[in-house]
Formats: C-alpha cells, structure tokens, sequence
C-alpha cells in the first residue's frame, strides 16, 4: 500500500501533494484547538473548586482564581464541622447505603425479569414487554404527586425504603438486560441444565447470571451513579436532616450561614465531587464504552 | 393419547416478573391513577378536607391557562416556554457540537491522538451530581467576587463586577450552558459508537470517487446516524422536560421567575403554601400527556422495520409447519 501511494505521488503534480498535506495540518490544529478549549472547560470548574478548598475565604475574596493551593484546608475542616449544618459523614452514609441497595435491587431484578421475558412463553408477555417500553422514560415529576401524598398518608415520609424498595422495578434496565441476553444467551445451555434436573430458579442464579456478568457491571455502575445523584425525590421525601442523602447536604449550602465562608462552600463541592471523580477516573473505560452499549442498542 | 405431559415452563416467566410486577404497580401505577384523581378533585391545604370531586372537574386545568389578573399569560404556561425554551437553546449547540467531535474521532484519514482522554474529559460533568455543579457555578458567578467576575476583571473585559444574578437572560443563558456542557461529552459517545457502526466500505467507495470529508459528513455519516441523533433528541427532550435541580439550585428558579420550569412550578405549587396539591396534579398530568406523545413518536420513528418483517416470516412458518403436521 505504501509504495503504491508513494508511486501515486510521485505521479501526480507536487502541488496537490502538498495542498492536501497543507489541508490535513490545519483540519488537526483546528481539532486540537477546539479539543483543549473544551478540555479546559470541563476540567476549570472542578480544579477551581479543589484549589479554592484549601484556601482561605479572605484570599478568595481578595482573588478567587488561583492555580496554587493555599494553606486553609484544616481551617475550612474545622469551620464547616463547627458550622454542623453541612454534615458529610451522615451524607455519605445515607448516600451510601441507599445507592449500594437500589443497585443492588436493579441489576438482580432486572435480570430476573429479562430473562423471564426472553426465556419463557407466557400469554401477557408482549403486553408486559410494551408497558416496559411505554413507562421506561417516565421521569419521577410526574408521578410525584400522587407519591408524595401516597408515602405522607402512610406516614412513609422520611423512611429510606421508600427510596430503595422502587428500584425492583427498573424498565430501562429491563429493556437494556432483555437486549443483552438475546444476544449472549442461547437456550441450549437452559435445556442441557434441566435435563441434569436443576430447578427452573437455580437455573438462572448459577447459569444465566454468570453468562449476564458484563451487562449487570455496567448497569449497576449506572444505577448507582443514577441514585447516589438523585435530588428530586429525596428533597420531596425527606425532612429530617438525619436522613438526607449528599445532594440535599450539598443543597445546604446555599444557606445564608454560608454567604461569607466561601473557602467552606467549596471544601463541602470538593468532598461531595471527589468521591465520584476518584470512581469515575478509575473505571472510566467501562463508563465511556457503557454509555454507547447502551444507546445504541435502544 | 399416553404420551408424558410435558412440563409446562410458561408459569415460571410469571413467576420470575411477579417482583417486578408487584412494584410497578405499588410505586409506578398507582402514584400516576392517584396523581390522575387528585387533578379532579378539592385536594388542598396543609391538612386537606375530605377527598371530593370538584363540580367543574375540569376547574383545575382551567386555572392554569387561566391569564392573571394583570394579563400577562399563567404561571403554569409561562413555565412551559421557559422549560422549552432553555432546553431548545441548549439542544441545538448541543448536538452540533456531539456531531462535530464525533465526525472529527471516527475521520479515517486524521487519526486524532488522545481520544481516550478527551472523551473521558467531555463526558466527567456528566457524572457530577447535578447539585453540586449548579451550587458549584453559583459559587463560581459569585457577586462581587467570584472566580468568573475575577477572571473577567483580570482579562479587563469588564471594569465593575456583573451580577449575573440580577439579569434574566444572563440566569437562562448559563443554565443552559450548564444543561449543554453537562450533556455533550454523553451525545458525542453515543454518536461515535454509530458512526463506526457505519459499513467501512461506503466510506472508502465515497473516497475513491473523491468525495470531500464534508461531502462524506453530509451524505454518509448524517443520514446513517439520524436514528441514533432521534434517540438523542427524545431522551434529551424528555430529560429537558423534567429540568429539576439545576434552575432550582442555581437560581431558585429566578430572578422574577425567569428560570422557573415545569418542575419547578410543581414543585412550588405543591410543597409550599397553600400546598395547591389538586392543582399541581393536574399540570403533572399535562406534562405526562407532552412525555407520552414524544415517547410514541421516538417509538414510531425508531420501530425495528427489519425485526417487524421477520415476525411476520417466522409467524408463516410456523403455520406452515402446523399444516404439515396435520397433514402427516
């Protein structure tokens, strides 16, 4: 091919040769250019809020753009632990607990589900199939409401299993689990598995579940992701502070006790951000290739 | 007939969807024919009286088209443009930009370098809680001081300090420069994974006939990711819809209302006082109807023609089959 394309040129007048050359260098400035510009945007706002986490309200005041961390980071500690509105530990907890069970929930379930749907012929099973379809893109604001009332009448309000427990029924991941086995299960392996006599159930947990690994890890890096940002129901669900998740401890800083402790307000961002930044650098290839696995099947 | 009766297998898929079932209809079904009813009814107040139909059941949805006093149009349609609005404004640079980078990441001819790194760049706003970025940008749009009127000062592109707070337009424009920021690295994924999707050999049969890298942009990539780009569009509208914690945080939806979106109003018209929970019912109910419209039309646009047409094939063999047996 090589040769073949220096024969090519050699051929043909210079000119082409180097305009085209000419052409290919600019197209790839102009790709860098714009490439580090955007680069710069989506990396600016987290790195000010990191270096301005460690420096006090009084150098921000004087200058809040700064590339040199200052020598405040224990000083905004101490003030945002005294200031004992925004509390972290309680956050991540809370946060933590209920994402790691909706996870949880979501991929087992979902599963479940699929594989009930691809493997066995049931009468309602496309009917159920296009309600699946039909609810995947509910968003939560329009059933609020009726939820809402719903969880206060039954004094549900501020108990974390009305969080957790809706996870079971999760249609996107159904939709996206459903598409993978199709794809990644054949049923000759179910049958060889009920002529040794295993139960239908057993099944599924020690054969399909195994064959469905790489689907569930990139649907439960989703969900917990999904869960651990989510504001509008807890926000609704939740009065006592005891139970609020990170997104409503973040919301507290918005308060007025904070006005003037800039330093503090970007210490509480960094410590609700970096958790997610640290995961999501670590298992950034799964994220990126799970992103497009996921769309372009739908 | 003698023979062993075969298990019959169909029972566990009921079985298996049951969990599902049961929790969809507990905390899906129900909260939307429970939203459905409290849109027609006198449901309001901290402790709301006895549930009843209102006489004009339609009273509710009347009210919120209904003009004010002052004649301006209602809060609940003046919501709905802003809603639109913001997500119009953030769409279209949106995609453009997503479009852009991914013609630029899939050339064949300019293999750019470090690709991993900048679609791990684009995509990292996306993963942030939405929370923490909008009180985040607050913080960075800081009057007097904040990083962004500092840099603005430094660069002496402004003498005085702006509130950007203050100004309508400059509220709504940097929601919706969050909303695109926040959202273009994700579109920009989706859409190099169908551009490589694209047969290989078109390109290069484009290339032989001397196409321009525009001309190759325009007819082959554009046309072949246009499901995909409908894809996009829905989800993203459907996301735009329900825009929630970004103007809320940011803005509180203001200044004068200015950012106040569909949510938004719900939420305010429900959880606060006089806690009109009827009368947030009822524009949940409205926004149900917009979503399930956008979702029948993605579902119409994007139906599996070829998956259609095979159904159809398998369905006559099988009949087919049938027939021989009866026959033998």
């Amino acid at each position: 091919m090589a040769t073949n394309d220096e024969v090519m040129l050699s051929k043909k007048p210079e000119k082409i040769g180097t305009s085209r050359k000419r052409d290919s260098i600019i197209f790839k400035t102009v790709i860098y250019v714009v490439c580090t510009i955007l680069a710069v945007l989506s990396l600016w706002p987290f790195i000010c809020m990191m270096v301005n986490s460690t420096r006090s309200s009084i150098q921000i005041m004087s200058n809040a753009v700064s590339l040199i961390p200052g020598k405040s980071l224990m000083k905004n500690i101490n003030i945002l632990k005294d200031l004992k509105t925004f509390d972290a530990m309680t956050g991540l907890k809370n946060s933590f607990i209920i994402s790691a069970s909706v996870t949880v929930l979501t991929v087992y379930f979902s599963s479940l589900t699929a594989y009930a749907i691809y493997a066995y012929d049931w009468k309602l099973k496309n009917a159920f199939f296009a309600l699946i379809m039909g609810i995947m893109m509910l968003p939560g604001t329009v059933t609020m409401i009726g939820f809402y009332r719903t969880c206060y009448q039954l004094h549900l309000t501020d108990n974390k299993l009305i969080l957790i427990l809706p996870a079971i029924a999760a249609p996107m991941t159904v939709f996206f689990m459903k598409q993978y086995l199709e794809g990644a299960l054949s049923m000759e392996i179910v049958e060889s598995a009920r002529i040794d006599g295993a139960s239908e159930f057993r099944t599924f947990n020690t054969i399909v579940l195994p064959i469905m690994k790489p689907a569930m890890a990139t649907q439960a890096i989703f969900s917990f992701v999904g869960s651990w940002n989510s504001f509008f129901l807890p926000l609704i669900l939740f009065n006592k502070q005891k139970n609020y998740t990170m997104p409503l401890m973040v919301s507290l800083l918005n308060g007025d006790i904070y006005k003037t402790e800039f330093g503090c307000v970007y210490l509480g961002l960094t410590v609700t951000a970096l958790p997610l930044i640290i995961i999501y650098l670590l298992l950034s290839k799964y994220i990126v290739s799970g992103i497009a696995l996921g769309s372009v099947k739908g | 007939m003698g023979k062993k009766k075969l298990v019959n297998y169909s029972k566990y898929g009921y079985l298996f969807a049951i969990p599902f079932i049961l929790t969809f209809l507990v905390f899906t079904l129900y909260p939307i024919c429970y939203t459905l009813i409290l849109g027609f009814t006198n449901q309001e107040g901290a402790i709301p009286p006895k549930l009843k139909f209102l006489k004009d059941p339609l009273e509710n949805f009347k009210y919120l088209f209904k003009k004010r006093s002052s004649g301006s149009m209602s809060f609940f349609l003046e919501s709905l443009i802003t809603t639109a609005r913001i997500w119009i404004i953030n769409f279209i640079p949106q995609l453009t930009l997503a479009l852009l980078l991914s013609a630029w990441f899939t050339d064949n001819r300019v293999k750019v370098r470090g690709q991993g790194f900048f679609k791990v760049v684009f995509y990292l706003p996306n993963i942030i809680t939405a929370a923490t970025i909008a009180i985040l940008f607050k913080q960075l749009f800081g009057y007097p001081q904040g990083p962004i009127n500092d840099l603005l000062k430094n660069l002496h592109l402004i003498k005085k300090a702006y509130n950007f707070a203050l100004s309508k337009t400059a509220t709504r424009a940097i929601i919706e420069f969050i909303q695109c920021w926040q959202w273009y690295g994700s579109t920009m994924i989706t859409l190099i994974a169908a551009v490589i999707g694209i047969n290989p050999e078109i390109f290069e049969a484009a290339e032989i006939d001397g196409a321009t890298r525009w001309r190759k942009f325009w007819s082959i990539t554009l046309p072949s990711v246009r499901p995909i780009m409908l894809f996009t569009l829905v989800t993203s509208l459907i996301g735009g819809l329900s825009m929630f914690d970004i103007p809320q945080l940011f803005a509180t939806g203001g200044p004068d209302r200015a950012s106040t979106t569909i949510a938004i109003y719900i939420y305010n018209t429900a959880m606060k006082k006089p806690y009109k929970y009827n009368r947030a019912a009822a524009a949940s109910i409205l926004l149900f109807i917009i979503i399930v419209t956008c979702s029948s039309l993605l579902f119409y646009f994007m139906r599996d023609k070829d998956a259609a047409k095979m159904k159809k094939l398998k369905k006559q063999e099988i009949k087919r089959a049938k027939l021989a047996q009866k026959g033998a």
